[in-house]
């Protein structure tokens, strides 16, 4: 099968990959760019872990083709902290022990932010709706939506 | 090991609620899991899976795979050894089937290519010519005498001759008259009742990276509960010899018991040896709902008598388990769970296990027990609706205690199970208002936990710094609790210690991360290295001061004289010991190796208001309160984290969860769309009480938490439904059309 090239912007990074047709965002992510912290739990948009930001838009990136993303502006979970700084989410989600095996995190995380952009004061209800298309099977979600909330109080008085 | 006499004590470290070790990486996506790495020249491995419940494998023609650019290697079972000891074999059989296809996604060959395209297109090449058998996949039907046969001459001794095959397990416990018992009741209720097979729905799918010599000299990379296990299973498998594999546990998604087992890695390792190239092998979400895990199927009856004034005169129970296409002991624990909450006269429970053509029921946490006390719990709650009676104020008046010999043999000692009932029966949840179509129901749980076999090395860096090496791969957050433990008892700062787990070449074996027992039982281990060490730094101390060993004594991570006779030396830091370590003999290490006996057995009672929509059937949990015995809760929040996670588990088990099989034997719902988990959404806050009833077996008096949780929810929900609902629900899971169907009848 012969490989198509693609630039995209990784993170603020502009970024050059070739691929094939049929593989997915995700695969090209791990297998050529290196960038493991996007999971495949399903590989069927089930369970979120591969969550990223397409232009702006919180997607499952086992769903998207590599070769869709020509142009665009990706953003995955390993942008999140700017250096040593970890976002307020991916901190809040440390201190309040809202991860058990860290699989689903990197998925939670991207979704969460884009919840929280989108919408700063999210009531609990808001909050599970939301995440409901992310599977965390350890932690019962309870502690993810505290932190979620604790990190959105902290983000909005900043 | 026992329990501190000082265990008053005020801890410093224990208790508290420090930052994880790996939170970073976890956060950041830095960590790695067993998909996460590649290596130089690595092929990509895929399997091929028997589309039939039940089929003899004529042949299996891999010439045009073979062919095909790209592809460096295919294997079969007969590429693997046949282990004589039957465990073994029945694992190396799992991986890659030899005369028959036991169950809808049974491995039969694989493929090992230089990219997964490749690999996915060689296995379409492979002709399998197969001799489709009868199958069966109920456990009802597969104990039936005419039942289609799964494997021939499984049966233990303990089975009597005459029933069908497939009935390899038989187990009896108890103790008393149950005639009399029965005799004594006001009341007798007789039920039975099935449950579902469910997956531990880990989000992590098995993956694994391996590389295997002409030599036998082999490496594998994988997400497992247990690199021991990995290694013996893969030396079985490949007839080679354990010293020459070196296994490494990656960080791992999620177990629950499903990741104590081995599907991949010698299949791995046929290919890497074949190809003279590392071999990586991720399962696909199908892959791992069709073979892998699931837990036990099963099918029970249920007696139990009561006096109208609530005492539980006599109790019976028969369990028929189907632990998959290979001989199954977990019927045994769940035998021995079932009635483990109560302080009984007469007690009597029976198991049967029963091969099915269904994948190898892996461990999902407490194996065997949920379902059984489900049982149980529904009897006694539908009795106490019957009689009149406050279940709480029912289980209290029958609860075991210290001193209660239990339905499985043992005596108990200190157990927190009436300190958990009062807890619950005092809690607001317990008297709070409920309105039409809403029930409450409530549910004890019962886990044995286990110790095992242990080691863990504890090194004193120059730095004065101290270096964990421990065998269990952190399932969800042990490095923070064993790095605390080695904290507290070594007298320096958490942030001093640093825990890490060893591959199988640099540590002594370890059981796997199973039966709740790495906090208890590498904790144990942890500790006691820790004093080897104190043990000898004040040796060290002793001879510098020119005083008997004894004059030396250890306090907030000082060596210090004992007493005034001792003389007056001031304390020496640990740094300062291990600063000049090299002058007074060398490093300084502490290890501990044991077979850690006293896990202490653990409670937990659970709290569910339900609302039941009569025109659909389905059920929204309101309300959900956890009430667990943790002995000594060492990072409480990863004590809550675990409670709260098998509550959830457990309600996706009493709700949808479910293997559904069609009439042709194929699994029906294999993938997250079909076996639905619980999402955010769909759940309550799951309030929290942890109880520290101190477990007398370890030294900080710490209990394993991690199972117990997922056995109270089946009981405690379906008992809200039925009194939600007006009906006895007396299958699981409880889903909205089988709900629908016993509301409208």
């Amino acid at each position: 099968m012969k490989t198509i090239p693609v630039e995209t912007t990784i993170n603020g990074d502009s970024t050059e990959f070739l691929c094939n047709a049929d593989e997915s965002l995700l695969d090209v992510l791990r297998d050529r760019l290196g960038l493991t912290g996007a999971k495949e739990g399903c590989g069927t948009g089930d369970c979120g872990a591969c969550s990223v930001m397409m232009n702006g838009r919180l997607v499952c990136s086992c769903l998207v083709l590599g070769v869709e993303t020509q142009g665009a502006e990706i953003e995955t979970i390993e942008g999140m902290a700017k250096g040593e700084e970890l976002h307020p989410l991916q901190r809040v989600f440390l201190e309040e022990a809202a991860l058990q095996c860290g699989v689903c995190t990197p998925g939670i995380l991207i979704a969460a932010k884009a919840l929280l952009e989108k919408n700063p004061d999210p009531t609990d209800t808001e909050v599970r709706y939301w995440l409901a298309g992310n599977l965390c099977r350890c932690t019962g979600y309870d502690k993810i939506i505290k932190a979620v909330q604790t990190a959105a109080a902290e983000m909005r008085s900043a | 090991m026992a329990f501190d006499a000082q265990a008053e004590r005020n801890f410093k470290v224990v208790g508290t609620r420090v930052l994880r070790p790996d939170g970073i990486d976890k956060v950041t996506g830095k960590a790695a899991y067993g998909a996460d790495i590649s290596a130089p020249g690595m092929l990509h491995g895929r399997i091929l899976r028997s589309p039939h419940a039940h089929a003899r494998i004529v042949s299996i023609d891999v010439s045009e795979a073979e062919k095909l650019p790209g592809v460096k290697a295919v294997v079969t079972g007969a590429d693997l050894a046949q282990p004589e000891d039957d465990a073994f074999s029945d694992v190396a059989i799992n991986c890659l089937a030899r005369d028959k296809a036991l169950y809808d996604g049974h491995a039969v060959a694989a493929v090992a290519a230089t990219s997964k395209s490749i690999a996915k297109q060689a296995i379409r090449l492979i002709k399998v010519d197969y001799e489709v058998l009868p199958h069966v996949t109920d456990v009802d039907e597969a104990m039936k005498p005419d039942a289609p046969v799964v494997q021939e001459g499984r049966a233990l001794e303990t089975v009597p001759a005459g029933m069908s095959q497939n009935v390899t397990t038989h187990c009896q416990f108890g103790h008393g008259d149950l005639e009399a018992g029965f005799a004594k009741a006001d009341k007798i209720i007789e039920r039975s009742f099935k449950t579902a097979a469910t997956h531990q729905g880990y989000i992590e799918p098995q993956a694994c990276m391996a590389s295997l010599g002409n030599d036998g000299r082999g490496e594998v990379w994988c997400c497992t509960q247990g690199q021991y296990m990995v290694r013996a299973n893969c030396a079985a498998a490949l007839g080679v010899e354990e010293s020459q594999l070196r296994i490494t546990a990656s960080e791992i998604g999620g177990g629950f018991g499903g990741k104590t087992s081995t599907f991949i890695e010698p299949v791995a390792l046929a290919l890497s040896r074949k190809a003279g190239k590392p071999v990586k092998i991720v399962m696909t979400r199908d892959e791992v709902l069709k073979a892998t895990g699931p837990t036990i199927s099963s099918s029970m009856d249920i007696k139990i008598g009561m006096t109208k004034d609530g005492r539980i005169t006599a109790g019976q129970g028969v369990l028929r388990y189907s632990g998959g296409a290979y001989p199954n002991a977990t019927v045994e624990m769940g035998a021995q769970a079932a009635f483990a909450a109560y302080n009984l006269e007469a007690v009597e429970t029976i198991g049967w296990n029963a091969m099915t053509n269904r994948p190898k029921e892996i461990p999902y946490r407490a194996p065997g027990a949920p379902t059984a006390i489900y049982a149980v719990e529904s009897v006694v709650d539908e009795l106490c609706q019957e009689l009149g009676l406050d279940p709480l104020d029912v289980r209290l008046m029958n609860a075991a205690d210290k001193g209660t010999l239990s339905s499985y043999g043992p005596t108990f000692n200190e157990i927190g199970l009436v300190a958990t009932l009062e807890a619950a029966k005092a809690h607001p949840h317990y008297t709070a208002p409920l309105g039409p179509n809403q029930g409450r129901g409530l549910s004890c749980g019962f886990w044995f936990n286990f110790g095992g076999n242990t080691c863990v090395s504890l090194n004193i860096n120059d730095d004065g710094t101290v270096g964990v090496v421990e065998g269990n791969p952190d399932i969800g957050g042990s490095r923070a609790s064993i790095s605390m433990m080695a904290a507290e008892e070594m007298g320096v700062p958490y942030e001093k210690v640093r825990t890490v787990i060893a591959d199988t070449s640099s540590l002594g074996f370890n059981d796997i991360t199973d039966g709740s027992r790495v906090t208890f039982a590498v904790g144990l281990a942890t500790i006691q290295a820790a004093r080897a060490a104190i043990k000898e730094m004040c040796r060290r101390v002793a001879k510098i001061w020119d005083i008997d060993e004894d004059a030396v004594i250890w306090e907030d991570g000082c060596a210090k004289p004992a007493g005034p006779n001792a003389g007056t030396h001031p304390p020496m830091t640990l740094a300062e010991i291990a600063a000049i370590a090299g002058k007074t003999g060398g490093p300084i290490a502490g290890h501990h190796e044991v077979n850690a006996d006293g896990a202490g057995v653990s409670f937990g009672v659970h709290l569910c208001d339900t609302e039941v929509d009569p025109e659909t059937g389905a059920v929204k949990i309101l309300r959900y309160t956890v009430f667990q015995d943790a002995g000594k809760a060492v990072h409480p929040d990863y004590v809550e984290g675990q409670m709260q996670g098998g509550a959830v588990q457990g309600i996706g088990w009493a709700l949808n969860e479910e293997y559904i099989y069609g009439e042709d034997g194929r699994l029906q719902n294999a993938g997250f769309l079909d076996y639905r988990v619980p999402v955010a959404s769909d759940l309550p806050e799951i309030e929290t009480v942890i109880l520290e009833i101190p477990n007398p077996g370890h030294p900080y008096g710490v209990r394993g938490v991690g199972e117990t949780p997922i056995v109270p929810p089946l009981a405690a929900i379906a008992n809200a439904v039925s009194r939600a609902a007006g009906v006895r629900m007396t299958e699981l899971p409880m889903s909205p059309p089988r709900l629908l169907k016993a509301i409208t009848g």
